[in-house]
């Protein structure tokens, strides 16, 4: 059996199984906020954090997560409060919503890697989530003020 | 705000170990200890007090929580926060206390279908007379508490004062006696505001219309609770993902289902049972793989084997099919519009001038692919999903599965994304019929491949364009010839022309002032399915004519925007069949003298957009600004756009300025945001998005080949001016797409000298 933390929850799954990561979270684990999109890692809305760093779920074999604690939307922050989501309530960034999680957890990911992106790191690293609402100028607002937030607490 | 989104099919309410949250078609609530009879599509109401309903629409508790039901469906455009703060403002509530419900599909709501940029545009007076009544209601079981004349009761800020005696009571107690009343009716002929039962607030005293406010799932959002059609669940279900015909209208001639069989955690493997309906909104055939997960069904799926018979429509090649549209723009064709004498002006001219656009297939390509869950039962379905038009769904379903009308019940989740995708439910036949067939709850799931393979595609179109010029490069006659597969093909496969709806998006009311003017329409078969999508037929037709205005333009070496406004001509309201239109005109269902084609409102806007983006700025080699203007769903939008092309062709959107006058804006800031969306929406298509078909098959399959614009991509920023207006209001979800391309080719074209006909642009800035 792989044997993985979700949230901080443990879960497992058998070593042989082709299940991605997705659908484990979506389908097993009952945890919704991980969005599937395309199947293919080509649209990030299904981005969660593996020991914290951004991955695309539906590529992601479950039982390949061994040992490591994923992350999803529902686990960011306790209270709904992590400077990325503060930010993209104050940009009132989501139309739809649907890409939101993923955006989020990119944007997450992101901060935690690059405390300060500039409009190039922000190109570079968001590029992979694609939301066709055209939301994407809130975004980059959104991270900039969660940059500045983040790094004042 | 307290708002989650809630069924309301299911007010009673039922226990969950999930917090303190109300969910709607909650997700998964494993371990909380529910029994298998508790669909996981019922509400927990949060609210706990009995509601007293004052109208359809409004409800009110004992604590005065108000609540508000959304008829229209939730794409991203925030029709549960706009429709909520219309209502809101004239019930004089508190904002802090409004929470708003999903409505299901039930002909009682009155139009229900989400599409068109309806929602405020359609309903705001009636939605303003659902709160104005409920707060009449209000004020009148306050009077009678305190045996006080009506009209000195005034509703204030969720309570009732009676100023002569400083008495004041609160929504919440008032709710009950206030309840008791008829509603003052609301709607119908004859129907006077003035009248004594109530009347609607002057705009003077709106204290939510016209002021932004953040949408009502923000919250939900933002923490991944929000809940979409993907993510319904009922006890008891499985998880269905069907192969369907790689033709349209391929049938199945043999399948082995053995292969997919032995995929651990498949159940079944059937043709889905849909009988000889095709066409319309009827499910495509198919195979379909039914397990206990969506993992399990797609590789279940993947093993299937399939002989089809694939049918006429495999003839379709998209590449032929252009050729034969673009023949058809250079012969004569049907005259739907004709102005003054269009072939004596061209005899005449100093100078012509034509041009040839191309606009291909375009996948709406939503971010959620469509899913429905479905439970047939005892002669009875019930549904779970994301849909633009809950009522078609319902009457389908009943159709279809041959049940009575009243035991059919669709309920809506929030969508994720739909652009007209949506209001084809399709996907919604599919699980009731599996559900029938093997019964169990079945839901649905559209792989993205799903999706584009079988999709209802924006039409694909050729048009020309040409011009007469006199001596000084005025325009003295325009001749617009289009062709393209119309969405009626899709409903009825001997449909050869272009409806007097869709030439109505941009094409027939055209408001150019030339003396000479000819419209034409070819004829095209439909070999897919044909659908609208955000903006429709106005994003070729905007294309075109805000294209060809700005090479006109340069062909007189005059101002492309000064130009424009010129051909625009003086301040009119345009009389179409004056000007020479031979078909209806819609107007977006709209009374004409309500919402006429008003040419100083469409100038205006141009104007804002040109002085946004700094028009006349002096701009270094490589740079160029282009502008468009478009009218569609009654409002004006114009767009301005700075690029920067480099020597290698890598196009920079450097600025973007959009001008909206959508009359009465109730959220401001939504109304931005879908300006923004339009545009970047506008821009996806433009960049790289095509579908092609050959043999009859679409020949993309995910977004690795079927291209949206990205954050890269985008523009950093849009800004958007909002027109200060008094007019009623018009679409906001819709109108923000169309000006876009042109504006941004024509700044292509200022930038590079190079012009762009044929959309996407992929690699002609590389050529």
């Amino acid at each position: 059996m792989a044997e993985f933390t979700v949230n901080g929850e443990k879960h497992q799954i058998d070593d042989d199984s082709t299940m991605p990561l997705l659908w484990y979270l979506r389908d097993i684990a009952g945890l919704k906020g991980t969005k599937f999109g395309c199947g293919v890692a080509q649209c990030g809305a299904c981005t969660v954090h593996i020991d914290g760093t951004a991955v695309r779920s539906c590529v992601t074999p479950a039982a390949s997560v061994d040992g490591r604690n994923v992350t999803t939307i529902e686990g960011l922050s306790e209270n709904g409060d992590h400077p990325v989501q503060s930010a993209w309530r104050e940009h009132n960034v989501p139309q739809c919503g649907y890409c939101q999680s993923g955006q989020m957890m990119q944007a997450a990911s992101l901060l935690s890697d690059n405390p300060d992106p500039s409009d190039d790191d922000i190109d570079n690293i968001m590029q992979g989530n694609i939301c066709r609402c055209g939301t994407y100028p809130r975004i980059r607002a959104a991270i900039k003020t969660a940059a500045k937030t983040g790094s004042a607490s | 705000m307290i708002t989650k989104i809630e069924n309301v099919s299911r007010r009673k309410v039922l226990k969950t170990g999930g917090g303190a949250g109300v969910f709607m078609l909650a997700t998964s609530l494993s371990g909380c200890g529910r029994k298998e009879d508790e669909i996981t599509g019922a509400a927990v109401n949060a609210l706990s007090k009995k509601l007293e309903p004052l109208n359809l629409f409004v409800s009110i508790n004992e604590q005065g929580t108000v609540q508000v039901l959304c008829h229209r469906a939730e794409m991203g455009q925030h029709a549960r926060t706009g429709m909520a703060r219309v209502i809101a403002d004239e019930l004089e509530a508190d904002w802090d206390k409004i929470d708003v419900l999903q409505a299901e599909g039930e002909a009682k709501y009155g139009d229900q279908n989400t599409d068109g940029s309806t929602t405020i545009r359609a309903d705001f007076m009636r939605l303003r007379r659902i709160g104005a009544s409920a707060r009449s209601m209000l004020e009148r079981a306050a009077a009678e508490t305190w045996g006080v004349p009506a009209e000195e009761c005034k509703a204030v800020m969720h309570e009732v004062v009676h100023q002569a005696s400083g008495q004041r009571l609160s929504y919440g107690a008032l709710a009950a006696a206030a309840a008791a009343f008829d509603p003052p009716a609301y709607e119908g002929e004859g129907f006077d505001p003035g009248a004594k039962t109530y009347s609607l607030k002057d705009p003077s005293e709106w204290r939510y219309i016209g002021k932004s406010a953040q949408i009502v799932d923000l919250d939900d959002i933002t923490v991944g609770k929000a809940v979409y059609g993907q993510d319904v669940e009922m006890p008891g279900m499985k998880i269905a993902v069907i192969e369907r015909g790689p033709v349209l209208y391929a049938k199945v001639k043999s399948f082995d289902g053995a292969a997919a069989e032995a995929v651990a955690g498949v159940s079944n493997v059937l043709k889905l049972p849909v009988g000889k309906r095709e066409g319309g909104f009827n499910p495509l055939v198919g195979v379909a793989v039914v397990a206990d997960n969506t993992w399990a069904a797609i590789e279940g799926r993947r093993a299937l084997n399939i002989e089809w018979e694939e049918g006429a429509n495999a003839d379709y090649d998209s590449a032929s099919y252009r050729a034969e549209l673009e023949a058809s723009v250079k012969s004569p064709q049907r005259v739907v519009r004709d102005k003054g004498d269009v072939d004596a002006a061209f005899a005449s001219a100093a100078q012509t001038l034509t041009a040839d656009y191309y606009v291909p297939h375009i996948a709406h390509a939503q971010m959620e692919p469509p899913a429905a869950l479905a439970e047939y039962k005892d002669g009875k379905v019930e549904v779970w999903t994301s849909t633009q038009n809950p009522q078609q769904a319902r009457l389908d379903l009943a159709d279809i599965l041959g049940v009575d009308y009243a035991n059919v019940r669709v309920n809506n989740a929030l969508l994720g994304g739909a652009f007209g995708r949506k209001s084809k439910p399709d996907f919604v036949y599919e699980a009731a019929l599996l559900s029938r067939e093997l019964g169990i709850p079945i839901k649905v799931i559209w792989t993205r491949e799903d999706d584009l393979h079988h999709d209802y595609l924006h039409s694909v179109s050729a048009q020309r364009v040409e011009g007469a010029m006199g001596e000084n490069g005025d325009l003295t006659a325009w001749r617009h010839r289009v062709t393209f597969p119309s969405i009626g093909t899709t409903f009825n496969p001997a449909t050869e022309e272009g409806s007097a709806g869709e030439l109505g998006l941009g094409f027939t009311d055209n408001p150019f002032a030339t003396p000479n003017m000819r419209l034409e329409n070819g004829k095209a078969k439909g070999k897919i399915r044909i659908g609208w999508l955000r903006s429709v037929n106005n994003i070729q037709h905007a294309f075109a004519v805000q294209s060809f205005a700005a090479e006109l333009a340069e062909a007189a070496g005059r101002d492309p925007k000064e130009y424009l406004l010129e051909l625009i001509g003086p301040d009119r309201v345009i009389d179409l069949a004056a000007e020479g239109l031979s078909v209806d005109y819609g107007n977006y269902n709209q009374p004409y003298v309500d919402y006429p084609i008003d040419t100083a409102r469409l100038k205006n806007v141009i104007n804002l957009a040109a002085d946004g983006i700094g028009w006349d700025s002096e701009l270094p080699a490589g740079r160029g600004m282009g502008i468009a203007g478009h009218r569609s769903f009654l409002s004006y939008v114009a767009t301005a756009i700075e690029v920067a092309v480099s020597d290698e062709g890598d196009l920079d959107i450097v600025n973007v300025h959009v001008a909206c006058d959508c009359g009465i804006a109730v959220n401001p800031e939504s109304v931005v945001a879908q300006m923004e969306g339009g545009s970047i929406f506008a821009l996806s298509n433009i960049l790289n998005s095509a579908i092609t078909v050959s043999g009859g098959r679409v020949d993309q399959n995910n977004f690795h080949d079927y291209r949206m614009a990205r954050m890269h991509e985008a523009p950093k920023n849009v800004g958007v001016t909002l027109v200060e207006s008094d007019a009623p209001p018009g679409g906001v979800g819709e109108p923000g797409t169309p000006p876009f391309a042109p504006a941004l080719t024509n700044a292509i074209f200022a930038a590079t000298g190079k012009r762009i006909r044929e959309l996407p642009i992929g690699d002609q800035l590389r050529a």
